[in-house]
Parts: structure tokens; sequence; C-alpha cells
């Protein structure tokens, strides 16, 4: 669907350069919702930019549907930009037209006749549930609502790509849920592939299914939402995911300080859903102390980890770990 | 006393209506080409900005006077003289034309960026942004610019007389500075101030009733 390779980008300032993008290669599929996820200055807001040339790569090139968008003229590039919508963190509405006016606009672009242009509007209106708010103004409506009225505008077009420059960063917590839970909702009934950008886990854990960590302008880890969770490499990662649990683990458990061997069962999935720990106490002779745990539910499955003293015979605590590792959990001796 | 004031307001209602509306178009497109080839904007010309930034600051430095006298050429071939009240039209055109080209920047320039960004990522087109974007997103702040210009150009009027021309301002002089009848100067400068209150006042209800923001 979208292919990037080797995408870099710079900014010259007087006395020296600034590469915001350095060596980037991403494939993004279809029907999928991919997350880039970085600290501020990362480089995020660039990379997507890209995407539909609002900044314009240094080096590299972007394929949309074996179309290469890094090579097209003004006029294609424009027509091509029919084909994705963009939500941004401030919304940009016109602020002195009503909700009508703002998603009839990507329409009035094409031209299309005022009776198509009605219906078109009210079924995007209902889609995001906000049909009574026709001709109110954006001033008028909450952070919450503004944002529906942007990714109706967004969708007005039917685009296949669907960008999200920080499309729930400036909302709370609770319209955030309810963003995302529309953003899914537009993947599976219009199968439109999107791209978020943010600096929020939760909007990973929530709804992606793949995500790539960008620091410093380069891509330091892509993988599986479940996977990342699950077996995090990098210290960013590690680090962001650690921020959805105030309590770090790391901070909090000193090998030192406990007898028994400790160890970090890391489970995704079905084996979250099995009494692993109970069996492993029933068959084996050995205590159990748990000192920390926790899961995270992802969208489609959940990740978790648990951190266990285990006391006892040394060969006895050997073979449980053993069997620990035959049920499909990934264990690490701390 | 009416006899002499209100012809007067007519020469300069006619004289301040017609150099604001040709002082807009001039003043109007170079407004919005001030922005649009400014560094960073959807039609970026460092070359041309510089220029016209250059021929607006030149223009605007003018004593208005002097201006007047200067413009004598083009009046003669505008209008076909150059002392009159028709004639005091041209030179109040000019020295207006880079004013509202400033008015008509500072305005453009409050359009959220932001906004200008999403046009371009829905495919909109400069000629697009420009009409169907900046212009309707700075309308309340471009109306208060308009009426600025026409107060400017009340005052400017008064100036008329020194080629000829009439209107308020040149009756406050003349029959004031010069003849020491108190009484028309004071008229007249009533009539100016009711003038410039009312348009003042029409201009703000005008820029609120637009404004959805």
């Amino acid at each position: 669907m979208i292919k990037i390779e080797n995408l870099s980008k710079s900014f010259k300032s007087v006395n020296n350069t600034i590469w915001a993008l350095k060596d980037v290669s991403l494939h993004i599929k279809k029907g999928e919702i991919f997350g880039i996820i970085g600290l501020s200055g990362a480089g995020k807001s660039t990379l997507i930019r890209c995407i539909n040339r609002l900044e314009e790569p240094t080096s590299g090139k972007i394929f949309i549907e074996g179309v290469e968008i890094t090579a097209l003229d003004k006029k294609s590039l424009r027509q091509s930009r029919k084909n994705m919508g963009m939500i941004f963190q401030h919304f940009n509405l016109l602020q002195q037209k009503t909700v009508y006016k703002n998603i009839a606009f990507p329409l009035e672009l094409e031209r299309l006749p005022k009776k198509e242009i009605d219906r078109r509007v009210d079924t995007l209106l209902e889609y995001v549930e906000l049909s009574d708010k026709r001709d109110a103004y954006p001033s008028q409506l909450s952070g919450g609502q503004k944002q529906r009225v942007a990714i109706a505008r967004a969708l007005a077009n039917n685009p296949k790509i669907l960008l999200s420059d920080e499309g729930t960063s400036a909302l709370d917590p609770k319209t955030t849920k309810s963003i995302l839970e529309l953003l899914n909702r537009i993947r599976k009934e219009l199968n439109v592939t999107i791209i978020m950008i943010t600096h929020q886990m939760e909007v990973i854990k929530d709804i992606c299914d793949r995500v790539a960590i960008i620091e410093n302008g380069k891509i330091i880890e892509m993988n599986t939402v479940e996977e990342l969770f699950k077996n995090p490499k990098t210290s960013t990662a590690k680090s962001f995911i650690s921020s959805l649990n105030p309590i770090d683990e790391n901070g909090l458990i000193d090998p030192k300080k406990f007898k028994g061997t400790l160890i970090r069962l890391s489970y995704l999935g079905e084996s979250a859903k099995q009494p692993i720990v109970s069996h492993m106490v029933k068959k084996f002779d050995i205590d159990v102390n748990i000192l920390s745990g926790n899961i995270n539910q992802l969208m489609s499955t959940s990740a978790g980890y648990l951190i266990l003293e285990l006391t006892g015979n040394a060969q006895e605590i050997n073979q449980a770990i053993e069997f620990l590792k035959s049920k499909d959990v990934s264990v690490e001796v701390i | 006393m009416a006899e002499l004031i209100i012809p007067s307001l007519l020469e300069t209602i006619y004289m301040v209506s017609l150099s604001t509306l040709f002082s807009l178009i001039i003043g109007f497109p170079l407004g919005v080409l001030l922005v649009i080839t400014e560094k960073g904007n959807i039609w970026e010309r460092p070359l041309l900005n510089q220029l016209l930034n250059g021929i607006i600051n030149i223009l605007r430095s003018f004593p208005f006077i002097i201006l007047m006298i200067l413009v004598f050429p083009i009046s003669k071939l505008i209008v076909g003289q150059t002392i009159g009240t028709t004639a005091t039209i041209v030179p109040l055109s000019i020295a207006a034309a880079p004013f509202v080209a400033r008015i008509m920047e500072s305005s453009l320039k409050e359009v959220d960026k932001g906004i200008i960004e999403f046009s371009l990522s829905m495919g909109a087109s400069i000629p697009e942004i420009i009409f169907k974007v900046l212009i309707p997103e700075a309308l309340p702040s471009l109306i208060l610019g308009i009426t600025m210009t026409i107060i400017n150009l009340i005052g400017y009027s008064a100036m008329a007389g020194a080629i000829g021309g009439g209107g308020l301002g040149n009756l406050a002089i003349r029959y004031g500075l010069y003849r020491f009848e108190t009484d028309i100067m004071i008229a007249s400068v009533f009539v100016i101030i009711l003038l410039v209150q009312g348009i003042q006042f029409i201009g703000n209800r005008l820029s609120t009733i637009v404004n959805k923001k």
C-alpha cells in the first residue's frame, strides 16, 4: 500500500543542517492501522508530512499503491492528495464556516453538483454521529466534536488512506477513546489504511496493528504491537510501555534484596488466559511469591508480564522454569 | 450654512468612496501577493516579495501633499485633468493602495497556518486556497481593515483643497482657517466626526456579524 524507501529530510539553517529524518524505510499494508510513536522533535510529524508531500523529502522515495508520490508533478500531486485524508492535533476546521460547509469543502473543490454534496455530507454527518450539529459553527463544538467533523471532512472524497497527525493529542482521555473507536470503525467498515502519528502509547495500545518507534529521525524499532509489548528491545520502547503503568518495575525490584530466584514472565494472548503459575506450583515443590504484574489490553489480544520470586530446591526451580518455557511464555531470569 | 455643508459632504463621500474602491482594487491583490509569496507560504517567491515590500514602503514614505503633485501626469491621463474634486481621487487612491496592501496583509496573516495546511492536504490549488480559505477566514478582520482605510481616506481628503478639490475638510480649512468663520469650521468638523463615528460603528458591527469564530 505505502512503501517508503530510504527517506531523508534535512532542514538547512544559516550555519548548520538538521536531519529530521535519516534513511527511513517502511512498508505499510492495506487496511492496517500503523502507529508511529516518538517524543516531540523525533521527526514523526515530518515523516507523515512527507507522505502527502506537505513536506518535500530531501532524498528517498515514497510509493502509494505503486505510484511514486515523490516523482509527481504539482498537478498530479494535488490529485493524489485527494485519495488521502488528513486530520490534525488542532483540528484545523474552517472557523467561519458551518459544520456542513466544512465537510462540503473537499467536495466543492471537486465541483460536485449541490445535490450530491448534500447527500454525501448528510451521510458523513450520520457516520460520525453529528447530524444535529449540521449548521453549528466550529466555535460552538467541543474538542471531540471538532475532531469528528475533521474526520468526516477527511473522509469526504472516499480516501484510501487517512493520516492522523497527533489526532487525539489535544483531547481528554475519554474523548480520545471515542475518537479511536471511530477510527477503528472506519478501518473496518471503509477499509481505510490509517497512519497514526502520536506520542501517546495508549493510542498505539488501543488501535494499532503495527508500530514504528522513531528517535532522532531514525526508526529504532518496528514490530507488531503485540510483539512490542511482549518483547520491547530498545530502552525507548520500554519507557513508552512503562509510561502506561506509572510504577516502574525496574526501579522497584532489586534482585539482590530477594533470597529466591526472580523471574519475569511475558505472556501474550492465549497464554495469558491459562492458570500457568498455578499449574507450576502444583507440579513442582517450590514456593511462589508474586512481586509485580501487569496486563495491557491491546486491540486484538492482551499482553502482560509477571515478576515472581521462586524459592525452594534449585533443581525444582530449574525444572519449573523449563515447564514455563514449554507453555508459550517467555521467561527471563532477573 | 447647510447649503455649504451638504455639497461638501457629498463631495467628501464621492471622493472617499471612489478612492476606497480604487485603492482596494490596487491594494488588495498586492496584500494577497505579499502573503502568499512570503517564505514558507503557498507561493513562495522571495524576490517578488522583496520587490513588493520595497515598492510599498517607498510609496508609503511620500508625504501625501507631495504625492498629490507627483501624480499629476497620471491624473491627466486617467481623468483628463489635474485639479478638482475628481482629480483628487487619483492621488487618494494611489496613496491609500499601499496602506490597504499592508492592512490586508496583516489580516490575511491572522489565518491559522494549520488551516492552510489542511487545504493543501485536501489537494486545493493556490487560487482555491486564496478565494475559498484565506479570504473567507480573514473576512471579519478584512472588514475592520477596510473601515480603517475609509477613515484614513476621509482624513487625507481634507487636503484635497490644495489641488482644488472640495469636501468637508477643505470647507473647514477655507472658512475656518483662512476666513476665521469659526462656526462653519466647527460645523464641518462636527459632520466629519459624525461620519467617522458612523463608519467605524458600521464596520465594527459588520465584522462582528460575519465573525463566527
